[in-house]
Order: structure tokens, then C-alpha cells, then sequence
């Protein structure tokens, strides 16, 4: 049957990360003041087809890590996604 | 089973001998820190050991060369009160691990030498070399390393005006990034990457230090490095080897910097690139015969717990070093705010140690504190300038001659010439669509012709009717058979491509990709190619004013063929309107300039050259590099289209010089981009259809007996090919093609080969 | 002498490009800094292409944000003219001053081209110079240049005639080929083409004068 799976990938810790930055810099002209930490990555939501959910989980990873992501710079992530997510 | 864990300076890539040379300097045991400093500073890729003793054959004065090599680039007076920056660098290992970061950072890096040098960065160009396409690894590679110099390139406000790209598998496991880039300054406000002042302050511009690019020492981890620095403490997996490029932040650097050049706030000013801050301290103190005291402290991090050693090694991206006088702090900090660059005072200039012998010598001094406990402190001039250098054995590959006697000239041509040529074509438009070309308005011929021109103008720069044009050329193929030869002719090859835009060569720079120095016929190959590329230099009188070294370019034992690139730099005198370019028309005659059979022994030597490559030939001979003969047709050429370009009226209506793929594939490019066919006479066989010799050129006239006159009293020759017209590409009995199948068939090469179709 | 405005966030990089564009017509161009909250004196104001703030997030996304963008607003609604290139079009669709959306190109590549548009109305402060179906060659330069809206909102455009130029033989996959677009008065104009590319033939084209020509002349027309 088939599962959703929500893929993110973000960049391994120490890796710079200049999107997150810029971001975390624009807020406080915002007024977003005591905001720190900001990252930013990419969300992939998919169907996988498999027979249990562990074994779709196991798919959407090994995906992951070959295609959606470069493990040199790279985490993925997979969990399984909530009804209507 | 356990073994004696390796000396640290070992583990940090010095030899035992370089232990040694260490301890002299200093006279005492070296720290940890200190150890870890030289070995960045005395590596291949910081020192040049190995090659050095070599590159000093090449010739590197001429009168309008303002600086040579050995700066962050070289820079050549160009005439009207402008001074060009150029240089070129390699970014071959990182781009090979992830291929987006690599080239992003590649460009990056090689923008902050030139403005480094007070020059606005004018434009980029990016020779590139990639295993076959058939390969999927491959097409990944590809694509992500266009799509990083494009992300990077275009964002931070630099157009990539050309390159070169080359597919062969020697590069499989280890594909080649070269990146150049050339800006214009006023010629007054040349500045350079010195110290001095005493009592001045080194400002570090920029990104926060994280431990970018420190893979290399992190052998540091394993080899015992623990205890003091507690380095063995940290999980490998922080340790990125690769460095992130943020080309927004580069931006805002370029024109922070550019503004504290304009309001004379700076003394002296270098980039970090390899090695980072150490180097950046080291080379400049080295420069201006100064000591500089560095506080680590004062360097803002990116990351938590860092050491020491990873703070004076971080090759973190989008950092400057800036030295100021205290005075100027304030503006200098007002004018960083206003462009959002962190500014940060890491260190001082201080005065040299004078030692017994009543010599000085300037020390690098890393502090915690500027008041603080030293924590390593040598000459910075040892750093710099004096690691070992080596004369590495070198040999002749003994499997030489049986490549050479193994000549794809002397074979029989088997199947069509017509199918032989299709598959000779490629249009490299995928490619240098994803490059914006035209910022700054600049650009007359842009990327996929001979050469790019660019008009010799930008922010800030006195006004100009002059043009430069630059060409990047390798050919790897040719450097295999005969290194010697096969360089000296590149750069005539590059000279020629200037020549198809009205330009005259002033300088050279080059970036001599290279296998493992340790084997001696890699070595033997780079003394070659330096003494090809002397012979030629000389014999053109063109100075080299840069370059960059990349060795250890192998993998699993096997070098890549040895690829010298080269960028040349030429001036046209008068640019108000464009080239010809390609664009013949209906009825023109269609002459061959130049001359028509090699100089050697082989009329038209197939040796080396794509034709043969493609059918798995990769031996024979290459032909000789002769100075008189290529710089007769270069110089008539170049002149003939200056001419064009100062807006002299002109019979000549099309260029195109002869390269890859030989007489055959010029004729069919020509076809390709204009749409119409060409009747050309019988050639003699395959060989002169293929043949990749230079110093000739395809070009077209509406006057063939005014041109003949020309180039009779220039002493070049001239032969009829034929006439411009009609819906095919005919060569004699041997090729004919519907210009349509041409068209089709070169446009999509590459996206069929890159599966994107 | 009509003075124009071109404004300048960090990140952008045709901001001398745009002044020179404008200035080769007579017109003087003065860089406004994104920190800006006064226009007065303008006569037209230029948000030029770049990366804006790097584009992070989303191109425009951050550049909206800037201070210059309340005093942008307060002169478009003042029916003086504004023109956005390029990323200066994605910024005025993010704040919200022209409709619709810029997404990433169809082939997902940045694309650097020649590209030939053809002026589909001549009531705006861009194209007022221009005559309706005039062909004209000007370069592109963007990654996310595919012009898009819902089917409401290219009613209205359609119906009021703001789809000021469309492309020919459409690069990116924007909706119904639409290259630039007008507010309903027409003082408030969006091109991702680069006009001010497109100035001289020594540089390949001279198409863009016409337009840049009308841009230059408007504010005479307003005022």
C-alpha cells in the first residue's frame, strides 16, 4: 500500500548555512526580535509504496540520501506524514 | 593489533626533513600550533614546492605589465588610464566532492584576488573538464557545477563571458574546475597586498570563521593531536571539508571594499582563500617586511569550540584582510555597516624583531589576547616565502614512442566523413545560457565564438574606446603526445582566438593542472609544458603575469593527462563596432588564411586530435610550434579585424579561427550559426578536413582579390575555398550535409549526451 | 532635466546598468539606497535587476521589507511612474504593487538569451512610445521569471489591458507568454526582458531605447 512520507533536508551542523542567515538578520527590522537559529532547508512529500511502514521509511530514506540530498553537506530525514499532510 | 601512531607532523603532510627545516628556523621545538601553520603554509598547494624552481623559466617582463606573478594577480596597463587584473585558479578537488559548492566557491575565490588588487571584477570564464558523458556521475557532475557557477556568478553580479569544456576520461574520477577572472581600476589606484605602518590594524572583513575547509588537517583528530588543544574532543562530522559559498555576502563585500579603496582608507589589502587567515597575515607581513600580532579571540566564529588551529586554517569563504590606519577605523566601520559587512580589528602590525646578528625579521605572533599568552609565534617571511623546494626526479614516460608510433594520420579513413563530422559538433549554448553574459553592458561578443570582447569600461573607470578580449585554451590531447609542443602550440591557438576579434595578445596567465608530482614522468610532463609554454611566450613576445598550480590531479593511481590551461589577455585598440564574427553571407568567397600544411614533417597530423580521440586513436604525433609562421597570420588577422572593429569599412564579413574538430568542423559551425550552406573544394582526404593545427583561419570576403592583396603583402597565405551560398555544406566528393541536419544535430549534442531530452 | 531614481538594495547589481540606460536619453539618474524613505524631486523611479538580499527565501521576498518600499508604494499611488526589471519586477509583485507572481523557469535552469517581445498596449509609462504589435529583441536574464496569476486575476489584465508585453516564443513558461505587466492606471510597470541591455547594436540590439524612451518621457504625461 501506498504511505506518505515527509522528506527534509537540511544542512549538517557546521556546514555555513547563508539562506538561514540572511533570514535570521532580516527579522529584528521586522520586529521579530529574540529569533536566532534560523535554518533553512528543503520539505519533499511523497507516496511510497511498500508493505509496511517501516519498509516505506527505509525506501524514502535511501531516496533521500541518493537523490534529494549530497550527504557531503547534506542531513535527510524521513518520518511519516499525518492524515491530509 | 596496534600500531605506533604517526609523528604529528606527518599526519599534518611535512616531511621528516621539513621537521627539520622547521626547528632551524626557529631553533626550538615547534608547537603544535606552529606545526599546524606550516604545514598549510609549506603544502603543495600554498607553496608551490614543487613546481617553482620551474616556473621561473617562463618570461614575465614586458613594459606594460604593472604586476607580475606572485601577487593575487597580475595586472597590465592597457592603456587610456585603465589597468586590467586578471587570474586564474584551479577549484578541481572540491568541485569533484560536491560540485555546486566547488565551482560556486571557485569564482567566489578568484573575485577576491582581483579586487583585492583595487580592480572591479569585469567578468569570469571557466574552463572545464569532465569524464564522458555516458556516465551518469558524470552528467551530475556537469550539471552541478554549471548551475554553481551560475548560482554564484550571476547573484554576486559578475558576467561569465566564455570557457571551454572538454569531455574525456581521463577526468572521470577527477574533473578539472579552472576559473579566471579579469577586472579594470583606474591605473593610480593599484593597490597591494602589503603591511606596514607600525601600530596599523588588520581588519578582517566579512564572513564568520567556522571550520570550513579544514578537512585537510583534520587528520589532526586522529594523529594525537588531543590533549592541549582538545581537538580529539570533536566529532569528525563537524568538520566540513566543504566550503559554502554565500554569494550575497560576497556582493556586499566587493562593494565595501571597492568604497574603502575610493575613500583611500586602506593601506594594504589581501583576500583569504587557501589556508585563510594565516596565510592571508603571513604574506602580508612577509611583504612589508613587518610583524603582526593576531588575536585569535577577536576572530568572530561561526561555530562553538573552536580551536586555535581551526581558526588560523579555517578556509572559510567571503573574508578579507584589510589593513588600516587607527584613524580610519571609524570611517572604515561606518562605510562596512552601510553595506552590512562585519567588521572585526584582529590584529596589529608590529616591529620587526631584530636578532643578534643585527638582521630583523618580522614575526607572525598568534595571541589569546591581544595582551595575552602567545601561543605561537615564527617568521613570517618563513611562512610565506621559504618552504623547501623541491627538484623533483623527473622522467620521460618510457611508453612514449610506442604512443607516437601509433599514428591515426597513416590509418586508412573508414566510414563517412559526413557522419564523422556530426558527431564532431557540439554547441555549448546549454551551458552558457545559465550565465548571465551582458551585466555592466560591456559584453560584444559573448560566450560559444572564438573569443570574448568586452568594451574596457565600468563604474568608475576613466572613459575608454578600447576593448580587451580574452581566451581560455587547453588541449590536453596534444599534452599527452608532447607536452612541450602541445603547450607552445595552445598558446598560439589562444592567441589566434584573439585574433578572430580584433585583438592583439598582451599577457598570459595560466593554471597548469597536473597529476602526482611524485611520479617523474608527471613531473616531466610539467617541466615540458613549462618550457613549450617559455618557447611560445618568448617566441610571441607575450609575458606571463600569473598562474596557478594544481597537482595531485589522479585517482586510484592513474594522472590525468597533462592540461595546461592558458588565458590570454589581448587589447583592441578601437572598439565601436563589433567583430564580424561568423556571419557570412550569400555569395561571399570563403578563403583559407594561414598556413595550409603543418610545420613538421606531417602535412595534416591527426595525432591528438578530436577526430582521432573519438575513435579511440590517442597516439601519433604532434606538429611543430613555429613562431614566425603562426605570428605572420595572427598579427594579419588581427589587424584586418581591428579594423572592423574601429568602424573602417572592410570587405572581410566573417572569421572564425581553426580548432577542435579541424577545417571541417569550422566550416560546419560557420554553417550552423548562420544558417547557410558553402561550397568548398576538393581537400586532401580526411587528414586536412580533421587536422587541429592553429594559425589558420576560415575567413569570408566580399572582395577576395583586394583581400589576397592584403595578405600578399603581409607574406600570408591565402587559399580559395570556396563560395557562400546554398541549403548544404559541401567539402569536395567527401562531405555533404543539409545545413539543417548540421543545425539540428549541434544544437541538441549536449542535452542529448546529458540525457535532457 | 528629468531625474530618476534607481534604487539600490543590497544585492542588486544592475543598478549601473539601469542609470546608464537612462541617462544615454538625457535623462539624470541618482542611486537611492534602500534605506531611503524620501523620493522627493524624482521623477521616476527605477528598481533595477539583482539579487535583492540575495533572493533568499524567495526573490523580492526580503527586498519588500525595505524602508524604500513604503516611500515606493507612496509615489506609484501618487500616479508617478516606477519600473521594475527583472528582479525589480519580482519585488514589485512581492509588495504587492503589480499582480501576479514570478516562479522558477520551466526547464528549472537560469536562462541568459535573446528573447523577442511584441508590445501588446501602449498605455503605460514603459511602452507609451512603443506602437502596439512592434516587434522588439531584448535580452533575458532570470531564474525565476515565469510570470504567473490565477485565472481571476489574467481576466483582469486581459480585460483592462495591462499585459503590456508578451514574449514571442515564450523561454520560461510564464502564462499566456506574458513578459511585462501594468497596474491599472499603467504608472506602475513590471518586465523580467532587460530593457536597458538592449541599448546599442555594438551590444547586439537596440530595441530596448523605445521603451526606456517612454519610461524617461512619462513623467510629463503624469504630471
Amino acid at each position: 500500500m501506498n504511505y506518505r512520507v515527509i522528506v527534509e533536508v537540511t544542512l549538517r551542523e557546521g556546514i555555513a548555512d547563508p539562506e538561514g542567515a540572511t533570514i535570521e538578520r532580516a527579522l529584528p527590522a521586522l520586529g521579530f526580535t529574540g529569533v536566532t537559529n534560523v535554518h533553512a532547508g528543503k520539505s519533499f512529500r511523497l507516496d511510497v509504496e511498500a508493505t509496511d511502514e517501516s519498509a516505506a521509511l527505509e525506501r524514502a530514506t535511501a531516496l533521500a540520501e541518493r537523490l534529494l540530498s549530497n550527504p557531503v553537506i547534506e542531513n535527510a530525514t524521513a518520518r511519516l506524514g499525518k492524515a491530509g499532510e | 593489533m596496534s600500531s605506533a601512531p604517526e609523528p604529528l607532523h606527518r599526519a599534518l603532510g611535512l616531511t621528516d626533513a621539513e621537521l627539520g627545516d622547521i626547528r632551524n628556523v626557529l631553533g626550538r621545538e615547534p608547537n603544535h600550533l606552529e606545526l599546524a601553520l606550516y604545514g598549510v603554509m609549506w603544502s603543495e598547494h600554498c607553496s608551490y614546492k614543487s613546481s617553482r624552481m620551474h616556473l621561473r623559466r617562463l618570461p614575465t617582463e614586458a613594459p606594460h605589465v604593472l604586476v607580475g606573478p606572485g601577487e593575487n594577480a597580475g595586472v597590465i596597463d592597457a592603456g587610456d588610464g585603465i589597468a586590467v587584473a586578471i587570474r586564474i585558479e584551479s577549484h578541481n578537488h572540491p568541485s569533484a566532492i560536491e560540485p555546486y559548492q566547488g565551482a560556486a566557491t571557485g569564482v567566489g575565490g578568484i573575485l577576491r584576488d582581483v579586487f583585492t588588487m583595487g580592480a572591479r571584477p569585469l567578468c569570469v570564464m571557466d574552463p572545464l573538464f569532465f569524464g564522458e558523458l555516458t556516465d551518469a556521475r558524470q552528467r551530475w557532475l556537469v550539471e552541478g557545477v554549471v548551475s554553481g557557477i551560475s548560482g554564484y556568478g550571476n547573484s554576486v553580479g559578475v558576467p561569465t563571458i566564455g570557457g571551454e569544456l572538454t569531455f574525456d576520461d581521463c577526468y572521470a574520477s577527477n574533473p578539472l574546475v579552472n576559473v579566471l577572472c579579469a577586472g579594470a581600476l583606474p591605473t593610480e589606484r593599484l593597490v597591494l597586498g602589503v603591511a606596514s605602518g607600525v601600530g596599523n590594524l588588520a581588519v578582517l572583513l566579512g564572513s564568520s570563521t567556522g571550520r570550513d575547509g579544514i578537512g585537510g588537517v583534520s587528520v589532526l583528530a586522529s594523529a594525537g593531536f588531543a590533549g592541549d588543544d582538545g581537538a580529539a574532543s570533536l566529532d569528525d562530522a563537524k568538520r566540513p571539508s566543504v566550503q559554502v559559498g554565500d554569494p550575497y555576502e560576497e556582493k556586499r563585500l566587493i562593494e565595501a571594499c571597492l568604497a574603502l579603496l575610493d575613500g583611500g582608507y586602506v593601506v594594504g589589502i589581501q583576500d583569504l582563500g587557501g589556508a585563510g587567515i594565516v596565510c592571508a597575515t603571513s604574506e602580508t607581513a612577509a611583504r612589508g617586511g613587518v610583524g603582526m600580532d593576531v588575536d585569535v579571540t577577536a576572530i568572530p566564529l561561526r561555530e562553538p569550540r573552536m580551536v586555535p588551529y581551526e581558526i588560523m586554517t579555517s578556509e572559510s569563504q567571503e573574508r578579507m584582510l584589510a589593513i588600516i590606519t587607527p584613524e580610519n577605523w571609524p570611517a572604515v566601520a561606518a562605510l562596512c555597516a552601510k553595506w552590512e559587512v562585519r567588521a572585526s580589528v584582529v590584529g596589529h602590525v608590529v616591529e620587526p624583531v631584530v636578532r643578534q646578528d643585527g638582521t630583523s625579521v618580522g614575526m607572525l605572533r598568534v595571541r589569546d589576547g591581544f595582551d595575552g599568552e602567545v601561543l605561537a609565534e615564527v617568521p613570517a617571511k618563513s611562512l610565506a616565502d621559504e618552504a623547501p623546494l623541491y627538484d623533483r626526479p623527473r622522467r620521460r614516460p618510457a611508453d612514449l614512442d610506442a604512443i607516437r608510433a601509433d599514428d591515426p594520420t597513416d590509418d586508412e579513413p573508414v566510414g563517412s566523413p559526413n557522419d564523422d563530422l556530426l558527431a564532431l559538433l557540439v554547441d555549448p549554448a546549454w551551458v552558457y545560457r545559465q550565465y548571465d553574459s551582458q551585466l555592466f553592458l560591456n559584453t560584444v561578443v559573448g560566450p560559444g565564438r572564438d573569443a570574448a570582447l568586452l568594451r574596457l569600461a565600468g563604474p568608475g573607470l576613466p572613459h575608454s574606446e578600447r576593448g580587451i578580449a580574452i581566451s581560455t585554451d587547453s588541449n590536453p590531447r596534444w599534452c599527452a603526445l608532447d607536452p612541450r609542443a602541445g603547450t607552445a602550440l595552445t598558446v598560439a591557438e589562444s592567441a589566434a582566438n584573439l585574433a578572430c576579434v580584433g585583438a592583439t595578445a598582451k599577457a598570459v596567465v595560466n593554471c597548469l593542472n597536473f597529476g602526482n608530482p611524485e611520479h617523474p614522468e608527471v613531473m616531466w610532463q610539467l617541466s615540458e609544458s613549462i618550457d613549450g609554454m617559455a618557447e611560445a611566450c618568448n617566441g610571441l613576445g607575450l609575458p606571463v603575469i600569473g598562474g596557478n598550480v594544481s597537482l595531485y590531479n589522479e585517482s586510484g593511481g592513474s594522472d590525468i593527462d597533462p592540461t595546461p590551461v592558458v588565458g590570454l589577455l589581448g587589447v583592441v585598440d578601437s572598439l565601436v563596432a563589433p567583430p564580424p564574427g561568423w556571419n557570412w553571407r550569400e555569395g561571399d568567397a570563403v578563403v583559407l588564411v594561414g598556413t595550409r600544411r603543418a610545420v613538421g614533417d606531417q602535412a595534416h597530423p591527426l595525432g591528438g586530435t578530436r577526430w582521432a580521440t573519438g575513435r579511440g586513436r590517442r597516439g601519433g604525433r604532434v606538429p611543430r610550434f613555429d613562431a614566425v609562421t603562426l605570428a605572420g597570420a595572427i598579427d594579419f588577422v588581427a589587424a584586418e579585424i581591428a579594423r572592423v572593429c574601429a568602424g573602417g569599412t572592410s570587405d572581410v564579413t566573417a572569421v572564425h579561427d581553426v580548432s577542435g574538430g579541424g577545417l571541417a568542423a569550422a566550416l560546419a559551425e560557420m554553417v550552423a550559426v548562420t544558417g547557410v550552406g558553402v561550397d568548398v573544394v576538393e581537400l586532401t582526404g580526411h587528414g586536412e578536413l580533421f587536422s587541429e593545427f592553429p594559425g589558420r583561419f576560415v575567413m569570408a570576403t566580399s572582395d577576395v582579390e583586394a583581400f589576397s592583396v592584403r595578405a600578399g603583402a603581409a607574406g600570408v597565405p591565402v587559399a580559395s575555398l570556396g563560395v557562400v551560398g546554398g541549403g548544404r555544406l559541401r567539402i569536395g566528393t567527401m562531405v555533404d550535409l543539409a545545413v539543417g541536419d548540421i543545425t539540428v544535430r549541434r544544437r541538441g549534442a549536449l542535452e542529448v549526451a546529458l540525457a535532457l531530452d | 532635466m528629468t531625474r530618476i531614481g534607481v534604487v539600490v538594495f543590497p544585492g542588486s547589481n544592475c543598478e549601473y546598468d539601469a542609470a546608464s540606460g537612462v541617462t544615454q536619453l538625457g535623462a539624470q539618474a541618482e542611486f537611492v539606497w534602500h534605506s531611503s524613505t524620501d523620493l522627493s524631486g524624482f521623477d521616476g523611479i527605477i528598481l533595477p535587476g539583482g539579487f535583492a538580499h540575495g533572493d533568499y527565501l524567495r526573490p523580492g521576498a526580503l527586498a519588500r521589507f525595505s524602508p524604500v518600499m513604503e516611500a515606493v508604494g507612496r509615489f506609484a499611488a501618487d500616479g508617478r511612474p516606477v519600473l521594475g526589471i527583472c528582479n525589480g519586477f519580482q519585488v514589485l509583485t512581492e509588495a504587492g504593487l503589480l499582480p501576479g507572481a514570478l516562479q522558477k523557469n520551466r526547464g528549472l535552469t537560469f536562462l541568459c538569451q535573446p528573447t523577442t517581445l511584441i508590445v501588446e498596449s501602449t498605455n503605460s509609462v514603459l511602452t507609451s512610445a512603443a506602437t502596439v504589435g512592434q516587434e522588439l529583441v531584448i535580452p533575458i536574464n532570470h531564474f525565476s521569471g515565469a510570470y504567473t496569476c490565477d485565472d481571476a486575476t489574467l481576466h483582469q489584465l486581459e480585460a483592462n489591458g495591462q499585459v503590456v508585453l508578451r514574449y514571442k516564443d515564450n523561454p520560461n513558461g510564464s502564462r499566456d507568454d506574458i513578459a511585462g505587466v501594468a497596474n491599472v492606471a499603467g504608472n506602475v510597470v513590471g518586465l523580467m526582458p532587460h530593457p536597458e541591455r538592449a541599448m546599442s547594436t555594438l551590444l547586439g540590439s537596440a530595441d530596448g531605447r523605445v521603451l526606456l524612451e517612454g519610461f524617461v518621457g512619462a513623467y510629463v504625461a503624469v504630471r
